[in-house]
């Protein structure tokens, strides 16, 4: 063999790599999100942990784009992008919604907030990721920006 | 990959083995249609066994939280059984942790009912 495991994984993680999808506002595309993101963050060379938590954070983006963004319409989309540099993992998920103010969230872990039963993904995805950017569209809708550093691992 | 459930009975506690993922859509309502039914039955003294549980998203600690809250304004009291890595921590970093009562050791949660 050429290449150790190590040095193999050392390759794979310095190839660039980028997904574009135009997604239905469904369920389904929730898991092809998550699926997408978790396959390419292997690539990458993440590890299980790691791969975990940019999964699920994808996995909450998604839920909020296709239910509370576009509320299942069929006739709306989710923009899915990812790209992979050596510095960095970004995915970019864009709804096409009505868009809501993210800075007036309740915070999850405030005692009188603690057995609500909703509110927590953005939690989770600011929990997971380095770095997380939410705005408004021009155009209307919501774009979040989730961001791993390959640094950090 | 979605969740399954299954139910049995020890002594007077309903333990629900849990396993797959508990997330928004088909594990989340399975879960919350399953204590509903116990509730209704007056089966309020539940142990959710989260041994085999592989995933659980925002929805899915949505649905403990409900579950939680629903057994206990009925005087009832729902525990967890086996938390693997994953859901400890998100139960951590969540703060619920501290909320529900957690136990390692089936027979001493089921003895805890007593």
């Amino acid at each position: 063999m050429a290449l150790s495991g190590r040095s193999m994984r050392e390759n794979t993680r310095h190839v660039p790599e980028t997904i574009e999808r135009l997604l239905d506002s469904t369920l389904d595309s929730v898991d092809r999100a998550e699926e997408l993101a978790s396959g390419a963050a292997g690539r990458a060379g993440f590890d299980d942990d790691d791969l975990m938590r940019i999964g699920m954070a994808v996995r909450e983006a998604m839920v909020n784009a296709v239910a509370h963004g576009n509320r299942y319409n069929a006739n709306k989309k989710v923009r899915f992008s990812l790209s992979h540099s050596p510095e960095r993992f970004t995915i970019v998920i864009g709804d096409e919604g009505e868009g809501f103010d993210f800075d007036s969230l309740p915070d999850p872990l405030a005692p009188e907030n603690l057995l609500r039963t909703s509110g927590r993904g953005i939690f989770l995805i600011r929990s997971f990721m380095d770095d997380v950017q939410i705005r408004r569209l021009d155009s209307g809708g919501t774009e979040v920006t989730l961001v791993k550093n390959v640094e950090s691992k | 990959m979605s969740v399954k459930l299954s139910t049995r009975q020890v002594g007077n506690v309903s333990v629900i083995d849990v396993a797959g993922r508990i997330t928004l859509g088909e594990g989340s309502s399975a879960l919350r249609e399953t204590l509903r039914d116990m509730v209704a039955k007056n089966q309020t003294k539940i142990l959710l066994n989260l041994a085999d549980v592989t995933y659980i998203d925002s929805s899915g600690i949505g649905e403990l939280v409900s579950g939680y809250t629903t057994v206990t304004n009925t005087g009832g009291s729902l525990k967890l059984l086996n938390l693997n890595k994953r859901v400890k921590d998100l139960l951590q970093i969540t703060k619920l942790y501290t909320v529900f009562e957690v136990h390692e050791d089936e027979a001493a949660a089921i003895r805890s009912y007593a």
